[in-house]
C-alpha cells in the first residue's frame, strides 16, 4: 500500500517506491527488476506495466544479471533488494554485467548498515559502499532523510550512468537536499564530514566544539573541491570522516584530495576488526561501532587535542 | 597476405592465424559448427549496422577459446581477417575472452561462466517490453551449466514464456559430475521447448534453431565429441 505522497514521504523506502511508480507512468524507458523484496509495494505499478516491473523471485544473481541485460536492450533499469543481497551476494554480476558490459543502471538498496540490527549479520552489509567503490564509474548516494531521496533518485533515473542509492531507516532530524559537501556549521579546529544518517550524531557531538561540519548525501564522486574550500577556513588540516558504513571507506579519497597538504585524518564508521555478534536496535549497533554522539565527541577530543 | 574469404571452408585457416596451429585444432573446436550455422543462416545481423536496435543478439556466454567466434565474425564482415594476427597482444581488440566494448558485433564481454544466460533473460525481457521482434541466442557449455546462476535464469525464462530467447548448449561432456538424464531435461522440466541434435550437422542445427516454439523459450543441445582433455 502506498500511503505517503511525493512531497511528504514518511520513509526513504516509501519515497523510493512512490517516485519510481510515478516515473514509470511518464518514462517508457524505465524498468524495475525485483527479487521479492518490495514486490508487494510495486503491485500497482506491476499491474499497469507488467513488461517493465519484473519480480524474478528470490534469485539475486539473476536480478543483477537481468538488470544488465535490460540496460543492454536500451532500457534504464532500477535494480532493488535488501543491501546484502544486492551488493554482496551478486557482486560479480555488478562487476561484469554492468561495469564490464559498459552499461548503466540504478541499484537501490535498503537496510543501510544495520537497519536490521535484530536480524543479525546476514542482513547487514556495512561493506557495500567499499565494494561498489572498488569498481569504476559509480555515483553513490547516501541520503540521510526521506526528503533527500527524491532529487537524488529523479536525477539517477534520468541519467545513463551507474548509480548506487543506499537507503536506510536511520534518518536525521532535518533534510539537506543538495549536491557535494554542504556546509552545515563553521569552526576553526578542523573539518568533520558527516555522510548520510550520521549527521545528527555528529551535530550532537560537536554542539560545543569549534569545528566545521560538512554534510554529504552523495559520497561518490568525492567532493574534493568542497573539502579543500572548508579547510581554507580552519587553523589546521585536521579532517574527521564519519561514515555510516565500513570505517575508512572514503579515507583514500580524502588522502588523495589532500595529497599536497600536510594533514591528519581520523576515520569513524562501522568497525572492521571483528564481527559484531549482537541483536538489539540500530542505536545500540551505532554505539557499538562508536557512531553515537558521546563516542564521536570523545574521539574528536582525543584527535583534535 | 591477400585472402578472399567467403565461407565455412575458410574457418580453419582463419583460426590458424590465431593459434598458429594446424587445421585439426580448428576442426576440434566444439563451437565451430554451431557458430557457423547461427551466423550463416539464423541470426539477422549486419556488420554495417552493428547497433541496429532490432538486430538479433548472440551472446557467447562460454567466452573462453573464442577463436572460432572471431573467425566466423571475420568471415561475416565484423572483423578484418588480418586483425586476427594481432590476437591476444596488448593493443589487440581480440583477447582470450571477448570484450563487447572493443569489438562491434560482440554483444557481451564474457569469460566468467554463468553470466550470459541471466543477461540474455534481461535482454529478452527488455526487447519484449519495447516491442522489438528480435531473437536473443545464448551459447553456453555443458560444464558452464554447473553455475547456479544459469538455473535461476532457466526457471524464470520458462515461467515467463520468453519465446524470443534461445539457448544453445554445446555439449562436449565436459561437466565433471555429468547431467544424469541429460542436459535437455533441465530445460524441459522448466517449460522450455527443446531438442538435442548432432552439433556438427548443419541442417539439423538449422532445423532445431528455426522450429516453432510459441510461448516457450527454446533450448538446443548441440552434442559434439567428448572433450579429450581438460584445461589446467
Amino acid at each position: 500500500m502506498i500511503a505517503s505522497t511525493l512531497t511528504t514521504p514518511t520513509a526513504m523506502r516509501d519515497a523510493f517506491v512512490d517516485i519510481v511508480t510515478a516515473e514509470l507512468e511518464v518514462n517508457p524507458q524505465l524498468a524495475v527488476v525485483l527479487a521479492e523484496i518490495s514486490a508487494d509495494r510495486f503491485e500497482r505499478a506491476a499491474a499497469r506495466h507488467p513488461d517493465r516491473v519484473l519480480n524474478l523471485g528470490i534469485r539475486e544473481q539473476l536480478l543483477v544479471g537481468a538488470g544488465g541485460g535490460l540496460a543492454l536492450s536500451g532500457l534504464r533499469p532500477v535494480v532493488h533488494t535488501y543491501a546484502p543481497f544486492l551488493v554482496e551476494r551478486p557482486f560479480e554480476q555488478i562487476k561484469l554485467d554492468f561495469v564490464h558490459q559498459d552499461v548503466g543502471g540504478v541499484l537501490v538498496g535498503i537496510g543501510g548498515s544495520f537497519d536490521g540490527a535484530n536480524l543479525g549479520r546476514t542482513h547487514q552489509a556495512p561493506g557495500d559502499v567499499a565494494l561498489i567503490d572498488s569498481l569504476p564509474g559509480w555515483t553513490v548516494h547516501v541520503p540521510g532523510h526521506p526528503a533527500e531521496v527524491e532529487p537524488l533518485l529523479r536525477a539517477a533515473l534520468a541519467g545513463q550512468d551507474r548509480v548506487y542509492l543506499r537507503l536506510s531507516t536511520e534518518t536525521n532530524r532535518d533534510a539537506h537536499p543538495g549536491t557535494g559537501f554542504q556546509l552545515i556549521r563553521t569552526g576553526r579546529r578542523g573539518v568533520v564530514i558527516a555522510v548520510g544518517p550520521v549527521l545528527d550524531a555528529v551535530l550532537d557531538a560537536t554542539a560545543t566544539a569549534d569545528v566545521t561540519v560538512l554534510y554529504a548525501s552523495t559520497i561518490r564522486p568525492f567532493d574534493t573541491a568542497g573539502l579543500c574550500a572548508a579547510l581554507s577556513g580552519v587553523d589546521r588540516a585536521d579532517v574527521v570522516l564519519v561514515e555510516p558504513y565500513l570505517r575508512g571507506t572514503s579515507a583514500h579519497q580524502a588522502n588523495e584530495a589532500l595529497s599536497e597538504v600536510p594533514h591528519r585524518l581520523l576515520s569513524l564508521g562501522v568497525r572492521r576488526d571483528e564481527e559484531l555478534r549482537a541483536y538489539g536496535t540500530p542505536a545500540e549497533h551505532a554505539a557499538a561501532h562508536g557512531l553515537d554522539a558521546r563516542t564521536i565527541r570523545a574521539a574528536l577530543d582525543t584527535f583534535l587535542g | 597476405m591477400t585472402t578472399v574469404i567467403s565461407g565455412y571452408a575458410d574457418l580453419p585457416e582463419l583460426i590458424g592465424r590465431m593459434t598458429g596451429d594446424e587445421k585439426h585444432a580448428a576442426v576440434a573446436t566444439s563451437t565451430l559448427d554451431v557458430l557457423w550455422v547461427l551466423y550463416d543462416r539464423v541470426l539477422r545481423v549486419d556488420p554495417d549496422r552493428p547497433d541496429d536496435p532490432d538486430r538479433d543478439r548472440f551472446l557467447l556466454s562460454k567466452g573462453h577459446a573464442p577463436m572460432a567466434y572471431y573467425a566466423v565474425l571475420a568471415v561475416k564482415g565484423f572483423l578484418r581477417p588480418d586483425e586476427l594476427d594481432t590476437w591476444a597482444t596488448f593493443d589487440s581488440r581480440l583477447g582470450h575472452h571477448p570484450d563487447r566494448a572493443l569489438v562491434p558485433g560482440v554483444e557481451i564481454g564474457s569469460g566468467s561462466l554463468g553470466h550470459g544466460l541471466p543477461i540474455g533473460v534481461g535482454l529478452a525481457l527488455g526487447l519484449r517490453a519495447q516491442g522489438r521482434p528480435c531473437r536473443v541466442v545464448v551459447l553456453v557449455g555443458d560444464a558452464e551449466l554447473e553455475e547456479g546462476s544459469n538455473h535461476e535464469a532457466i526457471q524464470v525464462a520458462g515461467r515467463l514464456g520468453l519465446d524470443r530467447l534461445t539457448v544453445v548448449v554445446v555439449d562436449n561432456a565436459s561437466a565433471s559430475l555429468g547431467w544424469p538424464g541429460g542436459v535437455a531435461d533441465r530445460f524441459a522440466r522448466e517449460g522450455w521447448a527443446g531438442t538435442t541434435v548432432n552439433g556438427r550437422d548443419h541442417d539439423a542445427l538449422y532445423t532445431a534453431f528455426t522450429r516453432d516454439h510459441p510461448g516457450h523459450p527454446l533450448a538446443v543441445v548441440a552434442a559434439v565429441e567428448p572433450k579429450e582433455y581438460r584445461h589446467p
